[in-house]
């Protein structure tokens, strides 16, 4: 045997058929569920964009919907999207952070587990629930707050009158019926079950040391709380809030249960007539022919963008919190 | 406030203490000899009484008497703008104008005693409490309006057994039922949990145990899809299967639209239990030379058990809830349709919205009952997952604990029946043998015997050094 025979023994090493096997499936179900997500939005892509191409740029300024006479946009629908989001996030947002507080830094032992399970089961509660909860509750108690709102808060506030087509302040209860500020309360709600577990789970990862360091240098609980807990646990309350919008603008049920479809931009949050992206989708698809289908997965893939860059930049908001929390 | 603060047993201890040296100071001149005394002694406490120990959890007199001062006050005040003075109306206005009275006054009432900073904490923990119980009784009244409205149609039996098929809109709630629609809600959400849980834990297995640049590529696809809106994806399977497939609504293009909606959803829960599962139990495996399929199917799986079951159970109560993508896809009828393949097939969120679609009162009471009946499925399912969930990766209950601890003690006697088999049979081969037995026999009959050794083996199986194998399974989580 001479010195060239000798080379290094090779460390590759070839798995055994039960792994290869196992390699081979757990590739295929990655490849399965990645080609059924992307055949969604490649689906909805190409069969938007040959809606997209007819209406071209007017797409994002035109309020009518008529696919048929080649005049839609998304002007008025998305606006109404974005008014009842804002509401929700009016309503949820304050709540949210009260609640994981609350959850987080007052209460303890049994009390909290029993807190904690009632926010996720909460966050299970369908949407139909809560929409049948708007129709029939809500929308018939709500409107003695509006009309106070108009009156009193309207001279100030511009989103909040609510006046006929001449400017005259209106009082009938018929005005203030399904508005966009009823369905927002009630997306409100029905995201801030999510959006209190996200927050609360960022805010028990602050530090005890830090905590106890506050508190032993005689800061009270609100000061150790507004100078550790909500420092460390801002990239959690961005990231929750921006969470439970996207799932706020993906709402449908409650939102079409609610409000009386309109076609124009309505800056009056108090008055009747809204409307949403996905009350449009619910509303017109099965009176559709092959083109309208086609306008309406352009409106939709509009909304599923919109949503995606809401999760991804909550998911990135979040991380980098998480990451931050771990080096400190 | 300071004699408050003083903790009474050190207190106790310090005047003991003194007496002490004091009795000491007096024996001093009789013993002089002896005098190594030390300057302090330890206190005999043993038939001293405990003294009740201030609860530092609790509120004090004054802090009581800050809260239910200022609540009175409120209440007083509202009552005397609404009814008295002004021409307030409502009930809502004076919830809310009593609670800023009630604000301001119990600031006023602390600021008397403490400085700013305390005045701040009290104010920031009353409006944390506030948005708490405002939740909290917010989603209770939805809840509870649901079940409280729909409870005139629970209350007749046939609203399980008959469907809606010969029941009008203006027949009582004596006629009819919904049995369609729970029939119809079961069928869908099997055909999608049958697709959605082998493929979405197959593929959470792939991101966690596989790796690579392309589970990556998975990863983030599938985070992507959990924005997809319901609705899109009820419009995706309409416009795709039921368009150019299908040519009808049916029970199964319903179940292919919760599919697309549960699956990231499914996907990012069971990925997040995984990656739970401690590193040291996947090393322990591969030490012991088992190879990639086996770890993951007696060690990663079997750890993360619970925590999959929950995240399917609450995926599947998000899949059932949700309307939007089978308002598209499923069809409406009033009749029994077990075939998913062929005609509409409603399921109990659609049939709620269409029974409160009516005007009559008779069926949004339908509608309410329905919805009742959801709300009572989703929180039982909600129960299961508590009752099978809510551990970490490798927490055992009791009932695996002792089922590990059995399986360990059959082991045991397996292996140390072969063991003496081995040794006779060696005795009989070569009687020198007998001089070295590598494991001594022992009676079976001891670990057994002891039924502790199910939650602590360490004690009992000490002595024989046979048992290791039977520690080894114990610690091992199956």
């Amino acid at each position: 045997m001479t010195a060239a025979d000798i080379r290094p023994r090779s460390l590759r090493t070839r798995p055994s058929f039960a792994d290869a096997v196992f390699r081979r499936t757990a590739f295929s179900a990655g490849g399965i569920t990645v080609a059924i997500m992307l055949a969604v939005g490649i689906f909805l892509s190409i069969n938007g964009g040959q809606a997209l191409g007819v209406a071209g740029p007017s797409f994002l300024v035109e309020q009518e919907w008529s696919p048929e006479t080649k005049h839609f946009g998304i002007a008025a629908v998305l606006f109404g999207t974005v008014t009842i989001a804002a509401v929700a996030m009016c309503v949820s947002v304050p709540l949210a952070l009260g609640t994981s507080l609350l959850i987080s830094e007052i209460t303890r032992g049994r009390l909290r587990g029993f807190l904690v399970a009632m926010v996720d089961l909460m966050a299970a509660v369908p949407s139909v629930v809560f929409g049948l909860w708007g129709v029939f509750f809500l929308q018939d108690n709500i409107i003695p707050v509006s009309r106070w709102l108009s009156t009193y808060v309207g001279w100030a506030i511009p989103f909040l009158r609510v006046t006929d087509a001449q400017g005259h302040p209106l009082t009938d209860d018929s005005a203030f019926t399904s508005a966009a500020f009823i369905a927002g309360i009630v997306v409100g709600l029905m995201i801030v079950p999510t959006q209190t577990s996200v927050m609360r789970e960022a805010f028990s990862q602050a530090p005890v040391g830090e905590r106890e360091g506050a508190l032993a240098l005689g800061a009270s609980r609100w000061g150790m709380i507004r100078t550790v807990v909500l420092p460390f646990g801002r990239g959690g309350i961005i990231g929750a809030t921006m969470l439970g919008l996207g799932r706020g603008l993906g709402e449908t049920i409650a939102v079409y249960m609610i409000i009386s479809p309109i076609f124009t931009l309505n800056w009056q949050l108090l008055k009747t007539g809204s409307n949403s992206v996905s009350a449009l989708i619910a509303l017109r698809y099965g009176e559709s022919s092959q083109f309208g289908l086609s306008a309406l997965m352009a409106a939709g893939l509009a909304l599923f963008l919109i949503t995606l860059v809401i999760n991804f930049g909550a998911s990135i908001v979040v991380a980098r919190s998480r990451s931050g929390a771990q080096t400190n | 406030m300071t004699l408050q603060q003083v903790n009474p047993q050190l207190l106790l201890k310090e005047i003991r203490a003194d007496m002490d040296v004091d009795e000491d100071d007096g024996l001093a001149p009789a013993r002089p000899a002896a005098r190594v005394a030390p300057r302090t002694s330890i206190p005999d406490l043993t038939d001293v009484p405990e003294p009740p120990r201030r609860g530092l959890g609790r509120s004090t007199l004054s802090a009581k008497f800050d809260a239910i001062g200022s609540i009175v006050a409120a209440i007083c005040f509202t009552a005397l703008v609404y009814w008295w003075f002004s021409p307030f109306t409502g009930a809502f206005g004076a919830l809310v104008v009593g609670y800023l009275v009630f604000l301001g006054f119990y600031a006023l009432l602390v600021s008397i005693g403490n400085d700013r900073r305390a005045v701040a904490d009290k104010i920031m923990t009353v409006l944390m409490i506030s948005a708490g119980v405002v939740l909290f009784t917010a989603l209770a009244f939805v809840v509870g309006f649901a079940l409280f409205r729909g409870a005139d149609a629970l209350r007749h039996l046939n609203f399980f057994t008959q469907t809606m098929e010969f029941a009008g809109p203006l027949d009582p709630l004596s006629d009819g039922g919904i049995v369609h629609a729970i029939l119809g809600t079961l069928i869908q959400i099997s055909i999608a949990l049958a697709i959605t849980v082998p493929l979405g834990i197959l593929t959470a297995v792939f991101l966690n145990e596989v790796g690579g640049r392309f589970a990556r590529f998975v990863r983030t696809i599938s985070d992507a899809m959990t924005a997809l809106p319901s609705i899109v994806a009820g419009l995706f399977v309409y416009a795709s299967l039921v368009h150019f497939v299908t040519h009808q609504k049916s029970g199964f293009a319903a179940s292919m639209a919760i599919t697309v909606m549960m699956l990231p959803i499914v996907i990012r829960a069971s990925d997040v239990v995984l990656r739970l599962v401690a590193g040291n139990l996947r090393e322990a495996s591969y030490a012991l030379g088992a190879n990639r399929w086996k770890t993951v199917w007696h060690v990663v799986l079997p750890t993360a058990r619970s925590g999959l079951v929950t995240a399917v159970i609450l995926g599947t109560a998000r899949g059932i809830g949700e309307t939007s993508p089978v308002l598209l896809t499923s069809g409406v009828t009033a009749v029994m349709n077990l075939n998913p393949f062929s005609g509409p097939m409603i399921s109990l969120p659609l049939q709620v919205f269409e029974f409160v679609k009516s005007p009559e009162p008779n069926m949004i009471a339908r509608g309410f009952g329905t919805a009742a009946a959801l709300v009572l499925l989703v929180v039982l399912l909600f129960i299961v997952a508590r009752l099978i969930g809510g551990r970490p990766p490798g927490v055992q209950s009791n009932g695996e604990r002792r089922r590990a601890a059995e399986r360990s003690r059959d082991d045991l006697q397996r292996m140390t029946a072969a063991a003496a088999a081995v040794s006779l049979a060696s005795v009989s081969a070569h009687v020198v043998a007998t001089e070295f037995d590598p494991m001594p026999y022992e009676p079976p009959a001891e670990p057994a015997a002891d039924p502790t050794s199910a939650k602590d083996p360490a004690p009992a199986t000490e002595p024989a050094s046979t048992t290791d194998p039977a520690s080894d399974s114990e610690e091992t989580p199956r």
